[in-house]
């Protein structure tokens, strides 16, 4: 663990109504490390990610960025601190309205006030990245297949060039073969920028293939962490009935919220 | 006691929709008077407003002109005043039915689609993505729909007015038989600028109010699909109380000391 984590979270709290979904949570990325936290549904994995990019606000704790306090920061800090980030929705969100290209161009223009036509140039080389071409540049969102969206989700994460990613279940509602092709270039990308990763996934192969270390979240804290080399005899039997998928063991499954 | 706690809980409910409506007005008008402008779509929206609009707006507006000249020609005739219906026409059609008609319509047509799309953004996530890649919703989405609907109301019902006193017209001449001359000089002769001006004004406040509750609903939808048809309705009933609520108080702020 480096001595200046890149995102420092220490005792995170939020709850919606009665229900605590975090609880004193912590947790640390170092530079350029790849940190996927791992837990049920409904477990407030993407509680997390929300409360870091500032989508939600918690009621208690500190999210510090690069050693900038982010909780309760002003619109103008937050805005900035939001540059630096790039993000991977579950759904890809990508904008129904824009082409391809304008997706992946959008940061540049809107944030970077790059011109129209040095974005197209440069969401162009992010999609061929992402294994895409030219072709699907000027087509609308709602033509592409599922796993094409993800890829083009993926390419307008990275076009702002951003120092820390996050990826909101990246491989959700994809098939194993897709699902792959996804991790491997979520892999190629970050390392090629160097970026620090943060995600949250509950499929056990992305985790193992995109994390440098995995931290399982349970009740609203970090129950384990370490490498993903040492998931597997991590003694823990919260993070062993999770990884082999069993029904039973510790963790009870709340089948009625 | 469980009657009167019903009672407090809708109240409450009623101000926490208000502060929240209230706290939502004031952060989308910062948005629309601070740089940076969006003024690509800022257009859109316009054209999208004022421009496809004019169909409906101008139909609407034809037929009303047309029914208001055959019955207030029937109802006059009882007691001998067919010579008004001239200046009825002009006048109803300016002060009231112009901008009350186009503001219902456009509730109906741009209220529900503003709804429709930002809700849709919202349950994809569409919204938070603009957040993470910098660009603020409020300014990227609301304030050019605000802008928009306060400026183009009030052209559009510059056409409707023209189009329902040609209404009038039509039927005063060719089905009751006025002079065309005759009659145009009667639908001049008693307008007054301020009856026109008050139409514009309740227009401009009317777009403002479709914009804002059409984005209002539609940002604020949740739970999928079944979410954003709630909030197209909401969006397209509230808008259109607010506009007669509000048609009342414009009307009594111009017209009640006269």
């Amino acid at each position: 663990m480096s001595a200046n984590p890149k995102i420092s979270i220490h005792g995170l709290g939020k709850s919606f109504g009665p229900k605590v979904v975090l609880d004193g949570l912590d947790l640390d990325v170092a530079v350029g490390e790849s940190v996927v936290v791992i837990g049920g549904s409904g477990t407030g994995k993407s509680v997390l990610l929300k409360c870091v990019l500032g989508l939600l606000a918690p009621e208690s704790g500190s999210i510090k960025v690069d050693g900038q306090e982010v909780v309760g920061a002003d619109t103008e800090t937050r805005e900035k601190v939001n540059r630096k980030f790039g993000m991977l929705f579950q759904g890809a969100a990508l904008f129904d309205s824009l082409t391809v290209w304008e997706n992946v161009g959008f940061g540049l223009i809107r944030a970077q006030g790059v011109s129209r036509g040095d974005a197209r140039r440069i969401a162009l080389e992010n999609l061929a990245a992402v294994g895409l071409g030219a072709d699907v540049a000027a087509l609308y969102p709602a033509e592409l297949s599922g796993g094409m969206k993800k890829r083009v989700a993926l390419a307008r994460a990275i076009a702002t060039k951003p120092e820390i990613i996050f990826f909101d279940e990246p491989t959700t509602g994809l098939d194993p073969i897709m699902s792959d092709v996804i991790n491997d270039l979520i892999v190629k990308c970050v390392h090629e920028l160097g970026a620090t990763a943060l995600s949250i996934t509950h499929d056990m192969a992305s985790a193992r293939k995109i994390a440098h270390r995995i931290a399982m979240l349970h009740h609203g804290k970090i129950i384990w962490s370490g490498p993903v080399a040492a998931i597997d005899r991590s003694a823990n039997p919260f993070v062993d009935q999770f990884i082999h998928g069993r029904a039973e063991g510790p963790i009870q499954m709340q089948v009625r919220a | 006691m469980i009657f009167l706690a019903a009672i407090g809980r809708v109240f409450i409910a009623f101000l926490q929709a208000t502060g929240r409506i209230a706290l939502f007005t004031a952060v989308s008008l910062s948005h629309c008077v601070r740089p940076p402008w969006y003024p690509q779509l800022i257009a859109r929206q316009m054209l999208d407003i004022g421009y496809f609009s004019l169909p409906v707006v101008g139909l609407t507006a034809l037929f009303t002109g047309m029914v208001l000249a055959l019955q207030s020609y029937t109802g006059f005739a009882r007691f001998s005043a067919e010579g008004s219906v001239a200046t009825v026409v002009v006048l109803s059609v300016t002060r009231e039915l112009g901008p009350v008609i186009a503001g219902l319509m456009v509730a109906g047509r741009i209220g529900a689609s503003m709804a429709a799309e930002i809700g849709t953004m919202r349950v994809t996530e569409q919204i938070d993505a603009l957040t993470t890649l910098s660009t603020n919703p409020f300014k990227y989405l609301i304030a050019p729909r605000l802008l928009a609907g306060f400026t183009m109301l009030p052209l559009l019902v510059i056409v409707a007015d023209i189009i329902g006193v040609f209404g009038g017209y039509l039927v005063g001449v060719h089905k009751l038989n006025f002079n065309p001359a005759a009659y145009l000089k009667r639908t001049f002769d008693y307008l007054e600028f301020v009856d026109v001006f008050s139409g514009l004004v309740k227009a401009a406040a009317f777009g403002f109010l479709i914009s804002l509750m059409g984005c209002y609903h539609g940002y604020h939808s949740e739970g999928g699909a079944q979410g954003v048809g709630r909030a197209t309705t909401d969006a397209v009933v509230s808008a259109s109380i607010l506009i007669l609520i509000f048609n009342y108080g414009i009307t009594e702020i111009f017209f009640a000391t006269r």
